[in-house]
């Protein structure tokens, strides 16, 4: 079966061979990064925009780097410093992008279906890096990717998604695509930050950090944001890592020896993470960065690659 | 101003009438309604064969943006839009720049309406100064000048002890209050419902309960203060609960209900397209079923549009970001007919008496029938017509609409105002 999308907007709208197609092309390409030139000609001649409205440091490096790695022509656009800190709309930066032909570009913005918005208005190949609360497909498929690595395969996995799942888009975008594959997903977190009717997505709910995380395969811990104590949502941080941070103890008395430990990053060390658990040996969140490479090198080579292409 | 309407199917509620019947109209006012009716040999006659005849329908609800933003929409272009809708009056709402809340404005906007107004214009007062919601704006004044009725609509009033004093200030003028039921701070940040849709998208929601508690206190207001509440676009199950009971114990409470809030749900919101943005939020199916029912059994009064005008670069960006709200004069008479009546989910002499006679009676307006001496306000139907909603027709100046492309069965078909055709 072969890539037939224009876009790659969000893991709800793909099915489970899309997600594999995408996984173990990403596979494949990962050994790029051992050679010791790192440079194979798929997207020769292919020009790709960076355009991220959030500020990103993981993400868009990592997009550049796939991109370079493919000889694309990789050109970044940060909100800060361009037109539109001038106030120019979302939709004219976009529009005067694409009036410069790329072939993909690549968005980061901080409102739900900005990607899709410009799937529908640009005639280029649109990914989304993050749109809003809604989704980030390439951080499910990295995780996904690292998630088979170190276990073998998806179906009968168990996972926890642990922390802000009401504002996290790699929450959403893990949920569907984990669900698709075959795992048990459980969220947890406390009830302020869980959204309603979130079981209809097909998880389970616990509102206890030792419920969530006994037995399962993979512990996904998320970031909490600073904001959401000024929101009224928690009382304070020093609560919170209390109740919801991971620490050895709670790890070893309630986890499985196998159990893996995943974070997309930035850790905030002390809050959702105790030091000893994300450098600790459970720990595969620098692996997650390393397979980002690869997973996005998959989507910018699925989207852009001429059919004669070579990776 | 003479004019003899022919062999159409009159309906009009008031009178219980739903009969082909002859409708002469003189002077601008309705001369007489019955069989085969004699009129002066000059008088000009219009065959209506085929068509519906009905009192002129009033939408209560809308925004002319004029003064202020009339990039959006004008006294005359809104005006037309209604006039090509089927309405021979409108209520127009205070958010205009500057806003409605003393008589300079008021007697602005009727200057306006008298001069470029295709159809009936009654403006709608300030509640408060600026909408700010901190003092009374100049109420009796804004009744004397003309307003029909006061609200801060697009703002809710949150001080309740304010707003109970506003109740009770305007009693003599037996204008009411049209509340925009929103708690403020049960809907901070939202752009959409807060339902299993808003989780799916990732976007934070307005939960019913916003609008619930505000419909809830404003009629323990109204009871207290014994002023009439109206209560603005309606659109949870909650809600019309609350309002049924209120109307079971007899307080003075009304209601109104949009054509999208009965046609849409949350669902809309998954194209991101922020023509399905508006406050309240499109809510649920099973909400849109209760108001359907709620409006069959006039638990909700009327039908009113929220016609609300943004220009396309207010609704063409980013969902969370665009502005909220949609037209719907010139959508609502033929989306109704063909989504409601043409499957029988509403009675045609249901849906004209709450496009006509029940507003009028709720604001206290003239028209809302054609008994003999009222004024000849008619709005004309082609019940067969088939017509596809095309935005780039439209007479408002304005283009958002989640309604494009819908294919209707019906629509209006001529627009008579004091006996003049505005509209055909």
């Amino acid at each position: 079966m072969g890539w037939t999308r224009k876009d790659l907007l969000a893991m709800r709208e793909l099915d489970a061979a899309e997600i594999l197609l995408l996984i173990d092309t990403a596979a494949t390409l990962q050994e790029i990064a051992s050679r010791e030139i790192k440079k194979v000609p798929a997207l020769r001649g292919k020009t790709i925009v960076n355009l991220f409205y959030e500020n990103s440091t993981r993400t868009r490096t990592s997009f550049e780097i796939a991109g370079k790695w493919l000889s694309a022509d990789v050109v970044n656009f940060s909100a800060g410093g361009s037109s539109a800190s001038k106030g120019e709309s979302f939709i004219d930066t976009a529009k005067n992008i694409a009036a410069m032909s790329p072939d993909v570009v690549v968005v980061r913005h901080s409102s739900a279906g900005a990607a899709a918005l410009l799937a529908r208005s640009l005639p280029c190949s649109i990914v989304n890096a993050g749109d809003g609360g809604h989704e980030h497909p390439t951080q499910a498929l990295l995780d996904l990717l690292t998630i088979r690595e170190h276990k073998g395969s998806f179906e009968g996995l168990s996972v926890a998604i642990v922390g802000d799942i009401a504002h996290s888009r790699v929450a959403r975008s893990n949920i569907h695509g984990m669900r698709k594959l075959g795992m048990t997903v459980t969220v947890a977190g406390p009830p302020t930050l869980i959204p309603p009717f979130v079981q209809d997505l097909g998880v389970k709910v616990a509102y206890r950090l030792e419920d969530a995380i006994r037995d399962v395969d993979v512990i996904m811990m998320l970031r909490l944001q600073h904001e959401r104590m000024t929101a009224g949502l928690i009382p304070s941080l020093r609560e919170y890592s209390r109740y919801w941070g991971l620490t050895l103890d709670k790890l070893r008395l309630q986890a499985r020896p196998d159990v893996l430990i995943m974070h997309p990053g930035p850790v905030n060390r002390g809050i959702e993470l105790s030091p000893e658990v994300a450098d600790g040996p459970y720990s595969v969140i620098l692996d997650q960065v390393t397979k980002g490479v690869a997973v996005r090198m998959a989507v910018l080579f699925l989207l852009a690659g001429s059919k004669g292409g070579q990776a | 101003m003479s004019l003899l309407i022919r062999n159409g199917r009159v309906v009009d509620p008031a009178s219980s009438l739903d009969a082909v019947q002859d409708v002469l109209i003189a002077e601008g006012r309705i001369e007489r309604v019955g069989r085969d009716l004699a009129a002066a040999p000059d008088t000009p006659v219009l065959d209506a064969t085929g068509k519906l005849v009905c009192p002129g329908f009033i939408d209560i609800h809308v925004h002319l943006r004029e003064p202020g933003y009339e990039y959006k929409e004008t006294v005359a272009s809104g005006t037309r839009a209604a006039a090509a809708g089927g309405f021979t009056a409108v209520a127009c709402m205070a958010n205009t720049q500057p806003v409605n809340d003393n008589r300079s404005i008021t007697d602005y906007i009727r200057a306006k309406a008298a001069v470029e107004g295709a159809v009936r214009v009654y403006p709608i007062g300030a509640v408060t100064r600026g909408l700010g919601g901190e003092e009374l704006a100049e109420l009796a004044e804004l009744a004397e000048a003309g307003c029909v009725a006061f609200s801060d609509d697009g703002r809710c009033v949150m001080n309740a002890g304010l707003y109970r004093r506003a109740m009770e200030y305007t009693l003599p003028f037996g204008c009411p209050m049209i509340s925009h039921a929103e708690d403020h701070h049960l809907s901070r940040g939202a752009a959409m419902n807060e339902g299993v849709v808003s989780t799916e998208l990732g976007m934070v929601g307005a939960p019913a309960a916003a609008e619930d508690i505000m419909v809830a206190r404003d009629i323990v207001l109204a009871e207290l203060t014994g002023a009439h509440l109206h209560i603005a676009h309606l659109s949870t199950a909650g809600a019309v609960r609350l309002v049924r009971e209120a109307k079971a114990r007899g307080v003075r409470v009304t209601a109104e209900v949009t054509p999208h809030h009965l046609l849409l749900t949350e669902d809309a919101v998954r194209s991101f397209d922020a023509n399905a943005k508006m406050n309240p939020p499109l809510r649920t199916k099973r909400d849109a079923e209760v108001l359907l029912e709620a409006l069959a059994d006039g638990t909700i009064d009327c039908i009113a549009t929220d016609h609300a005008p943004h220009a396309g670069s207010e609704k063409e960006g980013e969902f969370d970001r665009a502005a909220f709200g949609i037209i719907g004069l010139e959508t609502a008479v033929g989306l109704l007919l063909d989504r409601l009546v043409r499957p029988g989910a509403l009675s045609l002499a249901t849906l004209v008496s709450r496009l006509s006679r029940d507003p009028a009676r709720l604001l206290g307006l003239p028209g809302g029938s054609l008994a003999p001496g009222a004024a000849a306000d008619v709005t004309l139907l082609d019940p067969a017509v088939e017509w596809t909603v095309d935005p780039a027709r439209f007479q408002s100046r304005s283009r958002n609409t989640p309604f494009g492309g819908w294919p209707l069965t019906g629509r209006p078909w001529k627009t008579i105002v004091g006996g003049t055709i505005v509209w055909e």
